[in-house]
């Protein structure tokens, strides 16, 4: 990537979006038989599958990189910073391997150390069931049965299964009064999709089967090299790539998808997949005039997932990082609750250590801090106020990595924050969510192409399609949710160049307001 | 095609997706997922390569038509009537 002019196009989180002084949709075709709005893990791997089915697949990405949330970023000094690497379940594997290529899905390698550090418990794990069980026989004294139990509960769920219990009730039928026991379990899985005490134990459940199982897994080479790989992929299957591209609308006539108006533009499309947030997607990208009144209630009466904020520490060239571990789950609270996770200035983080072996042939490490965070605690700080919280998120965040790697502040010379604000600069989330909408979000996700035909969403909703392989399964569902339609739709073309000409004229000149989106941001 | 074209189909299917899998001495009358290692997205996969190579349309609510051979026979021989095998593909 071409480091200064990318930085010359965002500049940070206060700052705006410089106009991009070439046109981001040169070569696009007038019509697709699928757009994709948004390129996470699930937008990315949806266009892939339906490109490999033989549809015509153009993405859509209003940032410079592709990923999404999966995403990375140079400093000066030869810094890269993963936001999102910490890890994932060894279900990825095969997701890569059967979604995108071999190439891919053997990059994917199980991280070395996970610890946990709390005034409860310090404990390294591999992070497996028969690991986790020993741990909580032995270091926390339950019964082998107990444990084996709440494992085979948790195997067993179904997604359709009853949602009554919340993960609070099912820790306290299992383990009653155990608080450093919940902390174990529900600490890992909070970091990773925001779930808390109050959410679904179902959802709970299935996110713990795939992920505390079978050790925590990385992408070697980085997060660059991963969407490098899926951005070769998808142009070798035909799929056209625009980056820095606002769409302004999804486009509705007749209760049917007819393309998306995008930098003032119309592209007509069969279907469109949006990898937008779900309350996004509703009520800016198709708005609330073509959706029934119950769906739009329903829709805004969604919770969001929380935020999160991040510091970026860079070791600098020639210093060694001492090893520690690859995931440091640490916090100096004398006991666990959900909602002080996302406490300003909480007393809970979670380190990622990325040694050079994140990427093979390089000498250098970063460790990225990650903390919960609510929107409301950073958005309507004035511009000294923002400034001063943040130097206490870094001070905090130096003081309490000090404890775990002694005078590590003389190994540092590239320091940076990211609060709720940043995030939603970037990736454009309402109210900056790390991890899409609550549970409820999902049924409204699965509906929306009864509200309007051939629209899709594939953003994160639900705790279940969150994170890395979550939002690239997510993305297969939906993805074969298209085709279906596709294929009935356009029985005779799944080939690339024949595609049926369909009445789609160019929708009528919008509102100036629904297209100022770009200057609206204030992080 | 004939029962036996439409297990070799389904078995094509799941090599492609599951290609670790022995596929040689599955009872037709048991479970697919009690007898291999197929998730619910290997089951998503089945249903998307049925689509793109004979055509087939299955709505949600009748996968689980699909979780025996028998079960695929039953359900899929009049969708599949006059349409040829297709494997390695």
């Amino acid at each position: 990537m071409g480091d200064t002019k990318e930085q010359r196009y965002f500049k940070g989180s206060t700052d705006g979006k410089a106009p991009s002084r070439t046109d981001p949709l040169k070569g696009a075709k007038e019509r697709y038989d699928l757009i994709v709005i948004g390129s996470g893990l699930g937008g990315l791997t949806a266009a892939n599958l339906l490109a490999r089915a033989g549809h015509s697949v153009a993405i859509l990405e209003q940032h410079y990189n592709f990923g999404g949330l999966a995403t990375w970023f140079k400093r000066r000094g030869g810094h890269v910073f993963d936001v999102s690497l910490h890890g994932f379940p060894v279900g990825m594997k095969k997701t890569c391997r059967k979604y995108w290529n071999a190439e891919i899905a053997d990059s994917i390698q199980r991280l070395d150390g996970i610890r946990f550090e709390n005034p409860q418990f310090t404990l390294d794990t591999e992070f497996t069931r028969a690991d986790f069980t020993d741990k909580l026989v032995t270091v926390f004294g339950l019964e082998r049965a107990r444990v084996e139990a709440f494992y085979a509960e948790l195997a067993g769920m179904n997604f359709y299964d009853d949602a009554g219990e919340t993960v609070g009730q099912l820790f306290e039928r299992h383990f009653p009064g155990r608080n450093d026991v919940h902390r174990l379990l529900l600490e890992p899985i909070s970091y990773a999709n925001g779930s808390t005490m109050e959410d679904p134990a179902i959802a709970y459940g299935i996110v713990f089967s795939n992920f505390m199982s079978q050790g925590v897994y990385t992408f070697q080479g980085g997060t660059d090299k991963l969407v490098r790989a899926m951005k070769a992929e998808l142009e070798k299957n035909g799929v056209d790539l625009f980056n820095k591209v606002q769409v302004e609308r999804v486009v509705v006539e007749g209760g049917a998808v007819r393309g998306v108006l995008a930098e003032g533009r119309f592209l007509g499309a069969h279907a469109v997949i949006s990898n937008a947030n779900l309350k996004s997607t509703v009520e800016r990208l198709v708005g609330a005039e073509h959706v029934s009144p119950a769906f739009l209630a329903g829709v805004r009466g969604v919770r969001l997932n929380n935020s999160s904020t991040q510091v970026y520490l860079g070791i600098r060239e020639g210093e060694e990082l001492p090893w520690v571990t690859d995931l440091l789950f640490t916090s100096t609270r004398a006991t666990f609750d959900s909602p002080a996770l996302c406490d300003l200035h909480g007393e809970s983080r979670t380190f990622s250590f990325y040694y050079p072996k994140t990427r093979p042939g390089s000498n250098r490490a970063t460790i990225v801090s990650s903390t919960n965070a609510r929107w409301s605690d950073w958005a309507h700080l004035d511009d000294a106020a923002y400034e001063r919280e943040k130097a206490r998120l870094v001070a905090d965040t130096l003081d309490a990595l000090d404890r775990h790697v002694p005078g590590v502040r003389a190994k540092i010379d590239h320091v940076e924050a990211a609060t709720p604000r940043t995030f939603a600069f970037y990736t454009q989330h309402p109210e900056g969510t790390s991890f899409g909408t609550k549970f409820e979000g999902l049924q409204y996700s699965f509906d929306l192409p009864k509200e309007v035909r051939g629209l899709y969403h594939a953003g994160s909703v639900g705790i279940i399609m969150s994170g890395w392989l979550g939002a690239a399964n997510y993305g297969v569902i939906t993805a074969n949710k298209a085709d279906a339609f596709l294929r009935a739709e356009l029985p005779e073309a799944p080939a690339k160049d024949v595609l049926v000409p369909r009445p789609a004229p160019l929708p009528a000149p919008l509102p100036q307001d629904t297209a100022t989106t770009r200057q609206g941001t204030t992080a | 095609m004939t029962r036996e074209e439409i297990i070799e189909a389904i078995k094509d299917i799941i090599h492609t997706i599951a290609p670790d899998e022995d596929l040689s001495n599955l009872n037709t009358s048991e479970r697919l997922r009690d007898q291999i290692e197929l998730d619910s997205m290997d089951f998503l996969d089945i249903v998307m390569e049925l689509r793109k190579r004979y055509g087939v349309q299955i709505p949600e609510e009748e996968y689980k038509e699909l979780a025996t051979l028998d079960g695929c026979v039953a359900y899929l021989g009049p969708k599949l009537a006059g349409k040829s095998l297709k494997v390695g593909v």
